[in-house]
């Protein structure tokens, strides 16, 4: 809906000839408005409709600038938005929109119709002659259009990775390169046991909703089936309490798994201290009293990694590491005897259980990186190329691949 | 039963919310938000299993004058302590009814005077680790720990004055070498591409983990092997 | 016949070598002039070119772990916004930085600015929890998740707060961060979305992680001490009533000089294990 422009001012005409023409262009000035007291320009467009992809409830608005938006007579400071449920009236303020702004969005839309109405606002409060819309009503719509492409690419992935779980449980599991790190926690349990020391596990210091914690659960039910039969003694300090919850019912049933459910020690895994720093100083003082032969640190972990890694290295124990976290790797990198490196973290369960349906998902994980691969090569040469040759062409596709793999809203 | 009632919550659980990521209507917007305050309120309920370990564990220490007895004491004594004075708002100017850490509260003042410095000094205790597994790590002991050890000096050097003196003389056109514009490319060129494969992988890898879990193929975390 | 050999050093002796150099220049009052890089530059910058009465938010979202760290670059933040006459809005996402907002108001705003005035120039919108989800709450209104001040004090009966809608209101934003929530979700969900400059101070740790950011996102950043030491020099240097360091304590330069040593002490560690690791690896070599 486009609203018509105001019609301009008119001004008196000025008379000639001495007091006459004085007096005239006096009374003109003072019946005119002058230009520092004429409202802002108002836009010449202005359009409310639903957002769509949402849930419903919201309202997208876009209107043009204002001719005195960015300089011009009088300089917008901002473009007020209201709302009512009438075209009349009245309205309430719903937003407040920045100099050179187009787009408002009304989040808070739950019922209408709505009637909106738009004005752009100068020094002095001198408001622009409102533009109305309307009636608008949100809707919620059945799909996120933004995220179209996470869809295509997730499914792409569900089918990749099923398709070679599949495959590894019809007798065809892939190769799995070694991983040093996993191979080493059998050394590590196994210098445990025959030290007689115990092994201290660090989940992460992030609690059950954070994924890499997950995996480190998954890790630690192979490590303690592995202790539990060796008679080796688990430590496992926790962050939270319900990673500690959940720790406790993974080793125990990991002891029953293995035949052996006297081995399970409840005192053994315990609850620190939510305060990050509280938790690192419990743990170092556990592993100087302790003296474990193996330090484990599986899992998320922030700027406590390299004091953990250095306090094992102190007491001589061997230290396998393994966190999602860029920052972190370089300190267990340097301070650990192996390090699982990001993705290794989450392939260590299917790696550890051996068997070929979890061996394949790892293949459908490589498929992934593979696109990633591409994707960045593809890339990379259209836009060398598109700016080499100066090809639109070549540019609308470059434009066409990124947006595809755009982050989604 | 107690294995297959925890594979359905995963199952239905898991499967909604990947649903709610691309299906904003009702009741699927609802879910995502619920389910994160579902977690929060289990969180505050775990809370007290945790502080009933604390007790437990640094309680029968003491009582049994085992070995580091006296330091479950202080630990007893901090919990307890701080969480009756916050509780009670004990020594609170505002009194019952002001913010328990209004200034020249007790809980303030144990805050500001107790926690804060001994959190700062563990995190101190870096410095002297950085050192330490600096002089340990960094030795030219092939071309990966070479390449490692010279990167780990361009940036310790461009980090400080001595990079300039060092390097402050070449010309203009070679000024890339200059050690600090190195450690600045260093850290925004292979570092980042790094950090980036890196989270690439890590993406596809809690992707992989977490389908495995959902559709319970990955078992092992509730101790069985699947 | 094996040949001569160096022990390795005991890590005792190397925390003592730490030791010994950082409290060897904080005792002489040891520090080095600094030449700020572009990217501090750029955050300086992003201040100085605004006007009087510019309206900058503030977050302060770290805890003391790194106070250290952050609390030289904070201070330096509201020392130019409060020369530029800049109107700042301080909050925070972290339970604990409603502590930081604290020192850094009554150590260096209320102090050194007796003319600034609470409600008029500046404002405390105090803690609250949701993290990145009160983001995007007050990108598009800010008194639905802040009604009132830290004190209780309703926004629409604070001057400054009166006419703020929502945080494209504000020229800058101006973040101080540790870790999570912080910088990065301030420019994911306000500075981008909102197209509303960002600048940020920030632990060294996490500065690699927000380099993707610069310069289109970010405006500039500050990456641990030594950027906010290069911030403070920039600061002395614009407005020269600063260079009384006796009046005017300026913590990240007071600390580059412990920093610059330590530096040089762990580089130097690092040539001597290498020197250790080499003549040792000889005379094995040489007596096998």
């Amino acid at each position: 809906m486009t609203p018509d422009r105001p019609s301009a001012p008119r001004f008196a005409r000025v008379p000639s000839g001495g007091p006459a023409f004085v007096a005239a262009l006096l009374l003109s000035a003072a019946l005119s408005p002058t230009l520092a007291q004429q409202p802002a320009a108002r836009p010449s467009t202005f359009d409310a409709a639903d957002t769509p992809g949402d849930s419903g409830g919201s309202i997208t608005l876009t209107w043009s600038l204002s001719e005195d938006d960015g300089g011009g007579a009088q300089n917008v400071t901002g473009y007020e938005l209201r709302r009512g449920t009438q075209a009349a009236g009245p309205f309430e303020s719903v937003g407040f929109a920045a100099p050179g702004a187009t787009q408002f969005r009304d989040p808070s839309a739950k019922a209408g119709p709505y009637y909106y109405q738009l004005t752009a606002v100068a020094p002095g409060g001198l408001s622009s002659e409102p533009l109305t819309v309307g009636p608008v009503r949100a809707s919620a719509q059945w799909f996120r259009t933004a995220r179209w492409n996470v869809l295509i690419i997730a499914l792409f992935l569900f089918a990749v990775i099923l398709y070679y779980i599949e495959r590894g449980r019809r007798g065809h599991p892939p190769y799995v390169r070694r991983i040093a790190g996993l191979d080493a926690l059998e050394e590590a349990i196994g210098r445990a046991t025959e030290m007689g020391r115990p092994i201290v596990y660090v989940p992460g210091v992030h609690d059950m909703n954070e994924v890499q914690t997950v995996a480190s659960m998954t890790i630690l039910s192979h490590v303690a089936k592995k202790t539990a039969a060796y008679e080796t003694r688990l430590m496992v300090p926790n962050r939270y309490s319900l990673v500690m919850t959940t720790a406790r019912e993974t080793i125990r049933e990991s002891c029953l798994a293995a035949g052996r459910p006297d081995a399970y020690r409840e005192d053994d895994i315990f609850y620190i201290s939510d305060e990050q720093f509280g938790f690192v100083a419990g743990t170092s003082g556990l592993i100087v009293r302790e003296k474990p032969a193996a330090c484990l640190f599986l899992g998320s972990f922030f700027a406590e990694s390299l004091i953990l890694a250095e306090i094992g290295n102190s007491v001589g124990a061997i230290q396998i590491a393994g966190t999602a976290q860029p920052a972190q790797l370089p300190f267990f990198v340097a301070a650990c005897d192996y390090t699982l490196i990001g993705e290794e973290l989450f392939a260590a369960s299917a790696y550890l259980s051996g068997e070929p349906k979890q061996l394949g998902s790892l293949r459908g994980q490589d498929i992934g990186k593979m696109l990633a691969f591409f994707g960045i090569l593809l890339g990379t040469a259209l836009t060398t190329l598109a700016t080499l040759t100066g090809s639109p062409a070549l540019a609308s596709a470059f434009a066409m691949v990124s947006r595809f793999f755009a982050n989604a809203s | 039963m107690k294995r297959t009632v925890p594979l359905i919550i995963t199952f239905i659980v898991g499967t909604l919310l990947i649903v709610a990521a691309f299906v904003p209507h009702y009741p699927f917007d609802k879910w995502n938000n619920d389910f994160n305050e579902f977690f929060n309120i289990i969180q505050a309920f775990a809370f007290i299993l945790g502080g009933a370990n604390l007790m437990r564990m640094h309680g029968r220490r003491l009582v049994e004058r085992g070995a580091g007895a006296f330091y479950s004491g202080v630990c007893l004594a901090g919990f307890l302590g701080m969480m009756t004075v916050g509780l009670f708002k004990l020594g609170n100017p505002a009194g019952l009814t002001g913010d328990v850490d209004v200034t020249g509260s007790w809980f303030e003042i144990g805050y500001r005077y107790l926690f804060s410095p001994t959190s700062a000094t563990i995190y101190a205790l870096l410095a002297f680790f950085i050192a330490s597994a600096s002089y340990r790590a960094f030795r030219a002991k092939n071309t990966e720990a070479s390449l490692l050890l010279v990167t780990a000096m361009v940036i310790l050097l461009g980090r400080t004055f001595l990079g300039p003196v060092l390097t402050g003389w070449l010309p203009p056109s070679l000024s890339f070498f200059e050690i600090s514009n190195l450690a600045s490319w260093f850290m925004s060129v292979p570092v980042q591409a790094g950090n980036r494969a890196i989270m690439l992988g890590v993406a596809l890898g809690i992707v992989s983990l977490s389908l495995k879990v959902i559709l319970a193929i990955d078992r092992s975390h509730l101790g069985d092997r699947g | 016949m094996s040949g001569f050999r160096l022990p390795e050093i005991d890590r005792r002796l190397v925390f003592a070598i730490v030791a010994a150099v950082v409290v060897f220049p904080i005792f002489f009052r040891l520090s080095l002039p600094e030449v700020p890089s572009t990217i501090v530059m750029n955050v300086f910058d992003s201040v100085e070119s605004l006007p009087a009465g510019a309206m900058v938010l503030m977050p302060m979202d770290f805890d003391p772990g790194s106070e250290a760290e952050l609390q030289p670059m904070a201070r330096a933040f509201v020392r130019h916004c409060a020369e530029k006459k800049l109107r700042i809005t301080f909050l925070t996402l972290w339970g604990t930085g409603s502590q930081m907002i604290e020192r850094v108001t009554k150590d260096v705003l209320i102090p050194e600015f007796p003319d600034y005035q609470y409600g008029r120039d500046w404002v405390n919108l105090g803690y609250k929890p949701g993290m990145e989800s009160v983001i995007t709450v007050i990108l598009n209104d800010l008194k639905k998740t802040f009604p009132t001040d830290v004190s209780g004090k309703n926004l629409d009966d604070i001057p400054l707060t009166r006419d703020v809608r929502n945080l494209r209101n504000y020229n800058l934003i101006l973040s101080v961060s540790a870790g999570y929530a912080g910088t990065k979700e301030w420019v994911q969900f306000a500075g981008d979305p909102g197209q509303i400059p960002v600048a940020a101070g920030m632990t060294a740790v996490q500065a690699p992680l927000n380099y993707p950011y610069y310069p289109r996102q970010l405006k500039g950043l500050l990456g641990g001490v030594k950027a906010a030491a290069e911030y403070e020099s920039l600061l002395i240097k614009k407005y020269p009533r600063y260079e009384d360091q006796q009046k005017y304590r300026f913590e990240a330069l007071t600390r580059m000089g412990p920093q610059t040593f330590a530096h040089l002490a762990v580089i130097g560690l690092i040539l001597l294990g290498n020197a250790t690791y080499w003549i040792n690896r000889r005379a094995a070599q040489g007596g096998a």
